[in-house]
């Protein structure tokens, strides 16, 4: 380098710089290029190493009898912890358990969020307040909204049954009346969700254009009609976005029913009348120490949710064929 | 259109805020009070003395200590390292060409629809492996991967970052990192914020995992001693509400001094999602 830049010459200097240009423009051709995978690559390889082969893995797993004691040693069954899965009344109760919940759950979670925004909507005082006491139980841990729903659901003392009787309802046995109990663990879902989907709804409609509301209203169409004629068609991906992310949500219910039982364990109640699948799944593992079934239960888990999204989109395209 | 609210609109959505409210303002008053003032009828309406008593117990006796000093570790170390892979993957998916960019990209929205239950076996078998249960790194690395992330970022870039900005470093002569560092990075500190905020949020209060990784008297988390208290660990039940109200006053008082930013995180997340 030194020799380049002394005075003896051009040519050495002019070289160098060339041949510093040169370099510098594969260097950055090279990072050009390859950049790109240096910046995925940290996702993609904890995504590979926790996600994607643990998920192969519990395939092969759901083929063989292992046990927690030994996870080590595994023997191969081929299918049989699927069929023993599908002669288990256990695993079809908590299947049932898990949709009538699920139901339960998100279509009075959706609506009420639906019915919140639009009055979240109008011109409001103190919106902000309104938004962000919306979202507190959203903060609240499953645990956390579990303990005190099980004391406000009690049967003897709990507030539900005291206001209840006050109107001269009888006492309600929340945890063991099987419609009862999956009410109770419904109405922690839907309290923690609520607002979450309230928000979800309110930015939507914050970005329909005034205008449409404005022609409608040169139409002459009440505030209802416009409700149902313009912001819910214009709501309709967001609709369908909460739909699909509240039923995901719903298949995987584990902590409200987990603890809604108490100290009784995971069987969902004496009469397992709210167990779901992710309950199912815990307790054939990890109470009866069975990882291969447990494992054939999440796949089962994730057959029904494929089986949900293809059927919800065959519904989608018929409706754009025909409509 | 944003009519005016009316005062029905106003009394419907106070009920809504009671109703939202009142599960928590309960804890904290059945926290405060003995086990034999929850059995009487009707139920406590009002605070009691023994709120203090019952914090210190369930701080000792329940590892409600220990277990918000480790969800602290847990839920921070998550939500740094997920924001910053989220914004490096996003900037990528946002700004840069590169070979298989779309089917890359599609694979990461796929993964948002995999059931975590899909792979706790392989990763207990794992764990048990490695005699990592009980371990903090058992809940931390699993949850470094949010494709939720890589998505909020990247629709977060694809506006807030200039293409003229990048070519301008670039003709600089910035190299790859400097420009992340000294361009992406700022532009992006808005979004990194939010989502570092959800991402603590989500860490603090995740369940299922850890309560197979962790146990109540190795190093729980909040959520693991907290189930702890629900099955049984402590009969008391003023005790059992005091420790559900340790486990949630850290994030109230997050959603306190950045319930704003949070809103407005969530709110944005939904439009461009």
């Amino acid at each position: 380098m030194a020799s380049g830049t002394t005075t003896a010459g051009g040519a050495p200097l002019r070289q160098d710089a060339a041949g510093e240009r040169r370099w510098r423009a594969r260097r950055h051709r090279w990072d050009v290029r390859w950049s790109p995978y240096a910046y995925i690559a940290p996702f993609f390889v904890f995504f590979a190493a926790f996600g994607l082969v643990p998920l192969l893995y519990t395939a092969w797993a759901s083929l063989h009898r292992v046990e927690l004691t030994a996870p080590a040693d595994m023997e191969w069954v081929g299918l049989r912890n699927f069929s023993r899965l599908v002669a288990d009344e256990f695993f079809w109760n908590a299947l049932k358990n898990t949709v009538t919940i699920g139901l339960l759950s998100t279509v009075p979670q959706l609506l009420i969020a639906l019915g919140v925004a639009h009055l979240l909507h109008g011109r409001l005082r103190g919106s902000m307040f309104f938004r962000v006491v919306a979202l507190t139980p959203y903060a609240t841990s499953v645990a956390a909204a579990t303990l005190v729903f099980v004391l406000l659901f009690g049967r003897d003392y709990g507030m539900v049954n005291w206001a209840l009787g006050l109107a001269g309802i009888g006492p309600v046995n929340w945890q063991n009346g099987a419609w009862a109990s999956q009410f109770a663990v419904s109405t922690i879902v839907i309290w923690r969700w609520t607002g979450y989907n309230a928000l979800i709804y309110l930015a939507a409609m914050q970005s329909i254009p005034d205008e449409l509301y404005e022609s409608a209203a040169l139409d002459g169409a009440s505030r209802w009609r416009q409700f149902v004629h313009v912001t819910v068609p214009s709501l309709r991906p967001t609709i369908l976005f909460t739909i699909v992310v509240s039923t995901i949500g719903a298949t995987q219910l584990f902590g409200e029913p987990l603890l809604f039982n108490g100290s009784a364990g995971a069987t969902g109640g004496s009469d397992h009348q709210f167990q779901t699948l992710g309950l199912y799944l815990y307790e054939q593992g990890w109470v009866n120490l069975h990882l291969g079934r447990a494992s054939a239960i999440a796949w089962a888990m994730f057959l029904i949710l494929v089986l949900l999204g293809t059927a919800a989109g065959l519904i989608n395209a018929y409706r754009r064929r025909t409509g | 259109m944003r009519v005016r609210a009316g005062r029905m609109t106003y009394a419907v959505l106070i009920v809504f805020t009671v109703l939202s409210l009142f599960p928590l303002v309960w804890t904290a008053i059945a926290a405060s009070g003995t086990n034999g003032r929850l059995a009487r009828t009707p139920p406590p309406f009002w605070f009691g003395g023994n709120l203090p008593k019952n914090l210190g117990i369930a701080w000792t006796d329940a590892n409600m200590g220990v277990a918000l000093l480790n969800t602290v570790i847990v839920a921070g170390t998550v939500a740094a390292g997920t924001v910053l892979f989220s914004t490096l993957a996003g900037f990528a998916f946002a700004k840069l060409r590169f070979r298989f960019k779309n089917v890359l990209l599609l694979l990461v929205i796929g993964t948002m629809m995999v059931p975590p239950q899909l792979s706790v076996v392989p990763l207990f078998m794992l764990i048990a492996e490695l005699s990592w249960t009980d371990q903090l790194q058992s809940v931390v690395l699993p949850a470094l991967v949010s494709a939720f992330g890589v998505f909020f970022m990247r629709q977060y870039l694809l506006e807030a970052l200039p293409v003229e900005l990048l070519e301008a470093a670039r003709v600089d002569g910035a190299s790859g990192l400097r420009v992340v560092w000294h361009v992406v990075f700022p532009a992006a500190r808005p979004a990194m914020a939010v989502l570092a905020m959800l991402t603590f949020v989500m860490a603090w209060n995740d369940f299922f995992w850890p309560i197979i990784a962790l146990t109540q008297n190795g190093s729980p988390t909040v959520q693991v001693a907290l189930t702890g208290l629900g099955r049984g660990y402590i009969p008391d039940q003023s005790v059992i509400m005091a420790g559900a109200l340790l486990g949630t006053l850290p994030l109230l008082l997050v959603f306190v001094a950045f319930g704003r930013q949070i809103v407005g995180g969530i709110m944005q997340g939904a439009v461009k999602g």
